[in-house]
C-alpha cells in the first residue's frame, strides 16, 4: 500500500498546473467559479487551447491525435482542471463517439471523424434515450430501414444535452424487430442538418434549455454513416457507456463544490458568527467531506486498477452512485448556506458582463440553479436504481 | 381529542381546494410572472374573503387560530398558487396587534383585497436572525428618519403599505430598540429593485436613504416590537410549513400516479420494489410532516417558550421532509420530472425553497437545543 503518487505523476501534475496558469483565461474561469453560464463559443475556445497543447483527448492513443494518458494521468488532470474552474471538456465526440469509433468503425471512419472531433470541426451530441426507454434502454423504438444506399430514419430522442448546439448525432437506432430488443439495435451516425430533423429545446428547473427532444421524420442517412455491423449496436452502446463512467465519480467537481461552500461557510454570518462557526453546520460540511475523502481512495483504487490494465466493471456503479450523492448533499448545503439569497432567481445575472447584477453576494447566484440542476446526477448515465440493480446482479449475484 | 376540521374550515377547505383548483392554470401562472401573482386569483380569494379566516373577529376576520392558518396555506401550497398571502398574514397580523384603530383599518382593506400588504424585516446581514435589524429610524422634525436596507421582501415592490422595522436604540443584535413603521407605497427616498424567486412570487431590495416619515408613522411601542415580530414570525412558520405540506401533497399524488403509469422493462415502474418501498417512506414522512404542523398550529396561542419550541420542531421536521419529498419525487419520476414544464417542477421547487424563510432545519435544530436547555 502506498498512497503517495509517482515522481513522474507529481511533476505531471505540476505541468498541468503551470499550463492553467499561462492558458487558461480569467474570463472562462470567473464564469466557472461564480457558476456563471458558458456559452457553445467559450467551450469552443477552451477546447481550441487544449488541443493546441495536445491535451484535448487525454484517454484517446495517440495514434489518433490523443494524449495517450493512462487513468491515473486523466484523474490528475480532471483535478487540476476542475480546481481551477476550467470549463468541462463537452464529453460527446471526445469521451464518448470516438473511443467507440476507434474500436469499432471502420479506418475511413476515423480517419473522417477522429479530426474533425479534435479540431472543433463537429459538435456532437448522443441520441441514446427516448420518451418510452430511460432506464430501459434496449426498448429504443427509432427505426432505421435500409432503402438502398440509405437507411431511412424515423423516431424519436430525448433529453438530447447540448443538442442545440449540436451538428452531427449518434444514435441508438432499431434495424430488427427480430430476437431480444438489445439484438435488433445499430449504432448510426446522423447529420442533425438533414431534411426530417428536428430539435426542440426542453426547458429544466433552473430555467436552462439544457437538454432536447430530436425529431427524425423519413430521414436519410448513407450507409457508410453505420458503425460497425448492423444489429450489433448494443455492444458498442454498452462499450461506450463504459467510457462514460470513467470518471463518473466526479471527484474533482465534488472537491471544487466543497471548497466554495467552506469559503461562503466563512463568509456568511449567523447569530454572531461566521456560519461555519456553527457546530451544527459545520457537523453537517464534515460528513460529507469525510464521505467525499474515502470515496477519492475508491476512486484511486479503481483508477489505479484500470491503469493497470483491469476494465472497470461494476464499481463504476459503486462510484455513479457514490459519487453523485455525495456532490448533490454539497449542492444541497451549498444552497443551504447562502440561506435567503437562494430565493432571488436573476437569470440575466448568470451571464457574464450583464447590466443585471446578482442581488445577494456573488457567491449566491447560482446555489439554487446548480442545485435543481444536479438532481440530474443520480438520474442520467443510468439512474442510481438501475446501478444498484447491477451491482446487485453483478457483485453480489442476486 | 378531535382532528377533525370544524365544520366552518371543512367548507372552507372545500371551497378553496375547488376554486384554486380551476384557477391555477398555466395561463394564470404564465400572467403572474411579471408581478409574483396573478390579479385574477387574488380578486377570486378576495371575493371568497379568505383573508378573513387569518384575522379573529375582533380583528375584522372570522378565524386567526392556527387550524385557520393551516387550512387557508395547505390550499395554497397544495396549488401551488403565488398570491402573497402570507405577506397579508405577516403584515397584517402586526397591524391587527399593534396598530392604532386608524392604522387597523388597512385590516379591512387587505381582507376585501383593495390594498397589498409587505413586512420588511430581514437585511442583507440577518440571515434567520429575527434581532439583527442595522436600519435605523431617528427623530426628525416632521416624525422619523429612517436609514437602512431591506432584503428578499416578499412582495416589497407590489405592496401598497409595508410594515418595516428599524431600530431606535440599541446595537445591531439586540432584543430592545426595535420599533416597527407603516411605509406607504412610493414615500420620497425608498429605492425598490424588484426581481422574480425561484419559487414563484416576487421580492424586492428596498434601499432607505433618510427617508422622512410623520410621527404616524409608527406601529405599537417605540424599541418594543421584538415580541410582535417573533409571534407574527411564529404564525407566519406554521402557515409556509402547512403551505410546504400542501405542496408535498401533490408532488406525492403527481409521483404515484406516475408510478402506476410509466412502464419501463415491460411493467409500471410502481411495481418494483425498491420504488415501493421509497413511496411508502415519502408517505410516512408526510404525515410525521403533517402532524408537525398540527403540533405547531394547536400551540401558537400559548406562552411564548411553548410556541417556540413547537415552532423550532415544526420548521425542522417538515423543512427536512419537503427536502426528502423534493428530491425523492423528482427521482421517482426520472428526467421528465427535471422539466420546466411538467407540473412537478414548480412544487419540487417551492418544497426546496422553504429552508430559505424563516430558518432552515439544522437552524432550527441548533435552536430547539437552546429553548428546551433552557
Amino acid at each position: 500500500m502506498d498512497l503517495s503518487f509517482t515522481e513522474e505523476q507529481k511533476a505531471f501534475r505540476a505541468e498541468v498546473r503551470r499550463f492553467l496558469d499561462e492558458k487558461l483565461p480569467k474570463r472562462l474561469s470567473d464564469k466557472g467559479r461564480l457558476g456563471q453560464r458558458l456559452t457553445k463559443e467559450d467551450y469552443e475556445e477552451w477546447h481550441a487551447i487544449l488541443n493546441e497543447k495536445g491535451w484535448l483527448a487525454g484517454n484517446w492513443p495517440k495514434e489518433h491525435g490523443g494524449a495517450g494518458w493512462n487513468a491515473v494521468e486523466r484523474h490528475i488532470f480532471e483535478e487540476e482542471t476542475t480546481a481551477a474552474h476550467a470549463p468541462r471538456i463537452v464529453p460527446f465526440g471526445l469521451a464518448m463517439l470516438g473511443p467507440v469509433l476507434q474500436k469499432f468503425g471502420s479506418r475511413e471512419q476515423q480517419d473522417y471523424w477522429l479530426p474533425r472531433i479534435l479540431d472543433g470541426s463537429d459538435w456532437w451530441c448522443q441520441g441514446y434515450s427516448e420518451p418510452g426507454a430511460g432506464s430501459d434502454l434496449a426498448s429504443v423504438k427509432t427505426t432505421a430501414e435500409r432503402d438502398g444506399d440509405h437507411y431511412v430514419v424515423n423516431g424519436q430522442k430525448t433529453w438530447t444535452t447540448l443538442g442545440q448546439y449540436a451538428n452531427m448525432i449518434f444514435c441508438l437506432v432499431r434495424t430488427s424487430k427480430e430476437g431480444k430488443p438489445q439484438e435488433g439495435i445499430s449504432f448510426l451516425l446522423v447529420d442533425m442538418n438533414d431534411p426530417g430533423v428536428t430539435v426542440r429545446p426542453i426547458v429544466l428547473l433552473d430555467g436552462e434549455p439544457e437538454v432536447n427532444e430530436v425529431f427524425f421524420d423519413n430521414v436519410r442517412v448513407p450507409v457508410e454513416n453505420l458503425v460497425g455491423e448492423e444489429n450489433k449496436g448494443w455492444t458498442y452502446a454498452k462499450y461506450l457507456l463504459t467510457h462514460e463512467r470513467t470518471n463518473i465519480a466526479g471527484v474533482g467537481f465534488a472537491n471544487a463544490g466543497l471548497a466554495n461552500l467552506k469559503r461562503i461557510a466563512k463568509l456568511e454570518q449567523s447569530q454572531g458568527r461566521p456560519l461555519i462557526e456553527d457546530p451544527l453546520f459545520a457537523a453537517k460540511i464534515a460528513e460529507v467531506e469525510i464521505a467525499l475523502m474515502a470515496m477519492a481512495t475508491t476512486n484511486l483504487r479503481v483508477v489505479s486498477a484500470a491503469a493497470a490494465g483491469q476494465a472497470p466493471g461494476a464499481e463504476s456503479s459503486m462510484l455513479k452512485v457514490k459519487g453523485t450523492v455525495i456532490r448533490q448533499e454539497i449542492n444541497a448545503l451549498t444552497k443551504q448556506a447562502v440561506g435567503p439569497w437562494a430565493m432571488p432567481f436573476v437569470s440575466e445575472a448568470l451571464d457574464a458582463g450583464s447590466n443585471e447584477g446578482p442581488v445577494g453576494p456573488d457567491y449566491a447566484m447560482a446555489a439554487t440553479p446548480h442545485y435543481l440542476n444536479n438532481r440530474k446526477l443520480s438520474i442520467y448515465g443510468g439512474s442510481n436504481e438501475v446501478q444498484k440493480t447491477i451491482i446487485a446482479k453483478a457483485i453480489l449475484e442476486l | 381529542m378531535n382532528f377533525q376540521l370544524t365544520e366552518e374550515r371543512q367548507m372552507l377547505q372545500d371551497g378553496l381546494r375547488r376554486y384554486l383548483g380551476d384557477a391555477v392554470t398555466p395561463a394564470a401562472l404564465a400572467a403572474a410572472e411579471a408581478t409574483g401573482s396573478s390579479p385574477e386569483i387574488w380578486a377570486g380569494l378576495s371575493e371568497m374573503g379568505v383573508a378573513g379566516a387569518l384575522f379573529t373577529e375582533d380583528q375584522g376576520g372570522f378565524g386567526g387560530m392556527g387550524f385557520d392558518l393551516m387550512t387557508v396555506f395547505e390550499e395554497l401550497g397544495r396549488s401551488g398558487a403565488t398570491e402573497p398571502m402570507l405577506e397579508l398574514l405577516l403584515a397584517g397580523g402586526l397591524v391587527a396587534e399593534l396598530g392604532t384603530e386608524a392604522q387597523k383599518g388597512l385590516i379591512e382593506q387587505a381582507v376585501e383585497g383593495s390594498v397589498q400588504l409587505a413586512f420588511a424585516h430581514g437585511e442583507p446581514a440577518s440571515r434567520f436572525d429575527v434581532e439583527r435589524v442595522e436600519t435605523r429610524a431617528e427623530r426628525s422634525d416632521e416624525g422619523w428618519s429612517l436609514t437602512g436596507r431591506k432584503s428578499v421582501v416578499a412582495n416589497g415592490a407590489q405592496a401598497d403599505h409595508i410594515v418595516i422595522s428599524a431600530r431606535t436604540s440599541g446595537e445591531a443584535r439586540d432584543r430592545d430598540g426595535i420599533s416597527l413603521f407603516l411605509l406607504p407605497k412610493g414615500t420620497a427616498g425608498v429605492e425598490t429593485r424588484d426581481y422574480p424567486l425561484s419559487h414563484g412570487g416576487h421580492a424586492a431590495e428596498i434601499t432607505l436613504d433618510g427617508v422622512s416619515l410623520p410621527e404616524s408613522a409608527l406601529l405599537g411601542a417605540e424599541g418594543a416590537a421584538i415580541e410582535a415580530i417573533e409571534t407574527a414570525q411564529a404564525r407566519a412558520t406554521a402557515a409556509l410549513c402547512a403551505d410546504a405540506l400542501g405542496a408535498m401533497e401533490t408532488a406525492r399524488g403527481l409521483t404515484g400516479d406516475y408510478l402506476k403509469t410509466r412502464k419501463q422493462f415491460g411493467q409500471p415502474i410502481g411495481k418494483f420494489q425498491a420504488l415501493q418501498h421509497r413511496a411508502a417512506d415519502m408517505l410516512i414522512e408526510i404525515e410525521q410532516a403533517r402532524s408537525a404542523v398540527i403540533n405547531l398550529c394547536g400551540h401558537l396561542e400559548a406562552d411564548r417558550d411553548t410556541r417556540e419550541i413547537h415552532v423550532s420542531a415544526t420548521k425542522h421536521l417538515v423543512g427536512k421532509v419537503a427536502r426528502l419529498v423534493a428530491e425523492e419525487a423528482i427521482q421517482m419520476h426520472g428526467g421528465i420530472g427535471m422539466t420546466e414544464e411538467y407540473d412537478l417542477g414548480r412544487f419540487a421547487r417551492r418544497l426546496s425553497m422553504l429552508d430559505q424563510r424563516f430558518g432552515d432545519a439544522t437552524f432550527h435544530l441548533g435552536r430547539f437545543v437552546r429553548l428546551r436547555a433552557a
